[in-house]
């Protein structure tokens, strides 16, 4: 017998084992589907997560993109913990890198210090001003914002796409779609020698640390929380809900602008046309993964940036699409969201009775 | 240029076509969002119908086969979104995005043996009557069954949903499960066959991209059309006729596209092909400014999750 049993208070240490469960069970669906695609399943999965996480130039990679995972996250999550459903992150990342590119081409050929920081400042208003317009949009026309931010990333695509084409294609680049290279005082400085992690990691650490004071120790974020668990009561305590979508919105546009331009001035070093392998999208992931709390997201940005790895590897190794990583991603998920219903619910198995025997 | 009355009668008829897939799924997913559930999925399932329609093409050489499969594998990947909003009662929102997610990658797996070989010609209907009549012709004949039943498709849903009993027990269930479960209705059944049905619309929109509109498989091939499907039902505030009025007008604008790009008008490609998606945010700014018209037709319920105390 098993009976279901609606739990009275979520229990914390079940919080946060759910996405430890819930990443095992994924290991576990990904060895089947591997196992029906023809693979030995156990060889698979090592291909996919431990060979490219076994030297250190891996490590470093492991890094480069969790950077802009986590970041986008933390802004994500301040728009998901009040209940605004921004998934647009990857127009806004696209954009903020249109901005700060533009930016660096400008400063194309010019030495200073303060070149990068103009350039970073610029990606990240331009991320926050795309991510104004589908929550302007809903504040005084009452639109979705689903919707609005979506079509929206398709819009950033073709603009980007029109720019590394015309007006600021290479003068020099024979016609390929992209722009010139950035100066070297327009880069990320590299970390350590030979390999590709940069600068950016600290950028996405202060973020992190920053949005963890705004979200436990300041007013604001009181209201993103409460709003987020109930609107009646948000309107009943009078916070300006109007102003707070818009402040969630420039947060989270504002990190993926970052993440952005952390990328172009870091390992991609030009504008062309796929500046970002859908990050915008996987951070999604990577926000619920992370139970959309700051040193969650941090491990979780890990765990799905390995996935992106995994996915490169075993295209090479196994001849798989690097589409494959997106299966696990969709997976991992899947079971998070399945697996909440332990945090709600309390499965009893009961034994037969003897008296019912 | 001249002026061509079958030039136009073609484009009218090309309009209608790339019409198609935008029609099916956005009918497929009104049905459930008028059950109450908001399934983001539809991207994820279309790319999934569209490869398992033309792989099942390929292996089975049959093209009945194949769009029934289509249908038939829409429907499976939609019931994990079912299991999960019903069954585990998670956020629809997040369990739709991680449907696509899944189903791109997933399409992209199983199309990896299926990149670059060529399609089968599907059958078209009275072909010789659009040679012979000129306008109506191209605008009427000449299509392939599955744009003629899209056509006639959201007609059956108005009709389905406004004057069958099943139709206003969707409805009642979408507007308020707590009563409609009182008055005896089994709220889950109702909104599980309503996802099972939505998944089987959007197989078959991406069956008729792969095996139709442009007959091959192209790794992500849907590029999109699955959110403009989730934003037309938005747009015809959930009223069947609307969503193939839109359908069309949203047809209209890739056809036009594509002939301003061919005439070389000295308009960037790129803003061209972004016109779609900038004015399904305008529409969706026009419709959405008067919350009451939004509110009357909205099911209320849309998005809310329904757990019923045992």
């Amino acid at each position: 017998m098993i009976k279901v049993e609606k739990r009275n208070d979520v229990s914390r240490s079940i919080y946060f084992l759910t996405p430890v469960l819930a990443i095992f069970l994924t290991l576990f669906g990904g060895g089947i589907i591997f196992f029906i695609l023809g693979f030995n399943p156990i060889e698979a999965l090592k291909f996919f997560f431990i060979t490219p996480i076994s030297d250190l130039y891996g490590l470093s990679e492991l890094l480069v993109k969790a950077t802009p995972l986590c970041l986008i996250a933390i802004g994500l999550s301040f728009c998901f913990k009040s209940n605004n459903w921004n998934i647009g992150a990857e127009g806004q990342l696209i954009f903020g890198g249109i901005v700060g590119g533009g930016v660096a081409l400008i400063f194309y050929n010019h030495d200073g210090f303060y070149v990068l920081p103009i350039i970073i400042l610029s990606g990240a208003i331009g991320g926050m001003l795309f991510a104004m317009i589908p929550a302007i949009l809903k504040t005084y026309f009452n639109t979705n914002e689903i919707l609005v931010s979506l079509m929206l990333v398709y819009v950033a695509k073709l603009l980007l796409d029109y720019l590394v084409v015309g007006p600021w294609s290479n003068p020099e680049g024979f016609n390929f779609p992209e722009t010139r290279q950035f100066s070297e005082s327009a880069r990320m400085p590299i970390l350590f020698d030979g390999l590709r992690i940069h600068a950016g990691i600290f950028i996405t650490l202060i973020t992190v640390f920053l949005s963890w004071i705004i979200l436990y120790k300041t007013y604001l974020g009181f209201q993103i929380k409460v709003s987020g668990l109930s609107l009646k009561t948000a309107k009943y305590a009078g916070f300006k809900g109007k102003t707070m979508i818009i402040i969630v919105f420039m947060i989270s546009g504002a990190c993926a602008g970052l993440a952005g331009v952390g990328e172009i001035t870091g390992p991609i070093g030009q504008l062309h046309r796929n500046i970002s392998p859908d990050y915008g999208f996987t951070a999604i992931i990577v926000a619920f993964l992370g139970r959309l709390n700051p040193i969650g997201i941090i491990f979780a940005s890990l765990i799905v940036a390995l996935t992106y790895l995994g996915a490169e590897t075993a295209q090479i190794f196994l001849q798989v699409p690097k589409y494959t990583g997106q299966v696990f991603q969709g997976m991992i998920l899947f079971f998070l969201l399945g697996s909440d219903y332990l945090l709600f619910f309390k499965i009893k198995f009961l034994g037969l009775k003897k008296n019912e025997l | 240029m001249s002026f061509d009355l079958n030039f136009i009668g073609i484009l009218v008829g090309a309009i209608m076509a790339s019409s198609v897939p935008l029609i099916l799924a956005a009918s497929g997913e009104l049905i459930t969002e008028r059950s109450g559930v908001l399934n983001l999925g539809v991207e994820g399932m279309m790319i999934i119908g569209a490869i398992s329609g033309f792989a099942l093409m390929v292996v089975t050489d049959n093209l009945f086969f194949a769009v029934v499969g289509s249908m038939l594998s829409g429907l499976i990947i939609s019931l994990i979104f079912g299991l999960l909003t019903q069954s585990l009662l998670t956020n629809h929102v997040a369990t739709g995005l991680a449907l696509t997610i899944f189903g791109i990658g997933m399409s992209a797996m199983i199309g990896k043996n299926f990149v670059g070989i060529p399609g089968k010609e599907f059958p078209l209907l009275f072909v010789n009557l659009r040679e012979s009549i000129p306008f109506l012709g191209p605008v009427f004949f000449g299509h392939s069954i599955i744009l003629y039943f899209a056509f006639g498709l959201p007609f059956l849903t108005n009709y389905f949903l406004k004057k069958t009993k099943t139709g206003l027990i969707i409805r009642a269930v979408g507007d308020s499960p707590t009563s409609a479960s009182n008055q005896g209705i089994n709220v889950t059944l109702v909104r599980y066959s309503c996802i099972l049905y939505g998944g089987a619309m959007c197989g078959l929109a991406g069956a008729y991209l792969s095996l139709i509109y442009t007959p091959q498989w192209i790794e992500n091939m849907t590029g999109g059309r699955g959110w403009i499907a989730l934003a037309l039902v938005v747009f015809a505030t959930w009223s069947p006729i609307k969503v193939l009025i839109g359908a069309l007008i949203f047809g209209g604008i890739t056809i036009l596209q594509l002939h301003m790009q061919a005439v070389g008008l000295r308009i960037p490609v790129q803003l061209l092909s972004a016109l779609p998606y900038i004015m399904t945010i305008i529409v969706l700014v026009v419709i959405s400014r008067d919350s009451r018209k939004i509110k009357l037709n909205t099911p209320t319920s849309l998005g809310q999750i329904f757990y019923k105390e045992k």
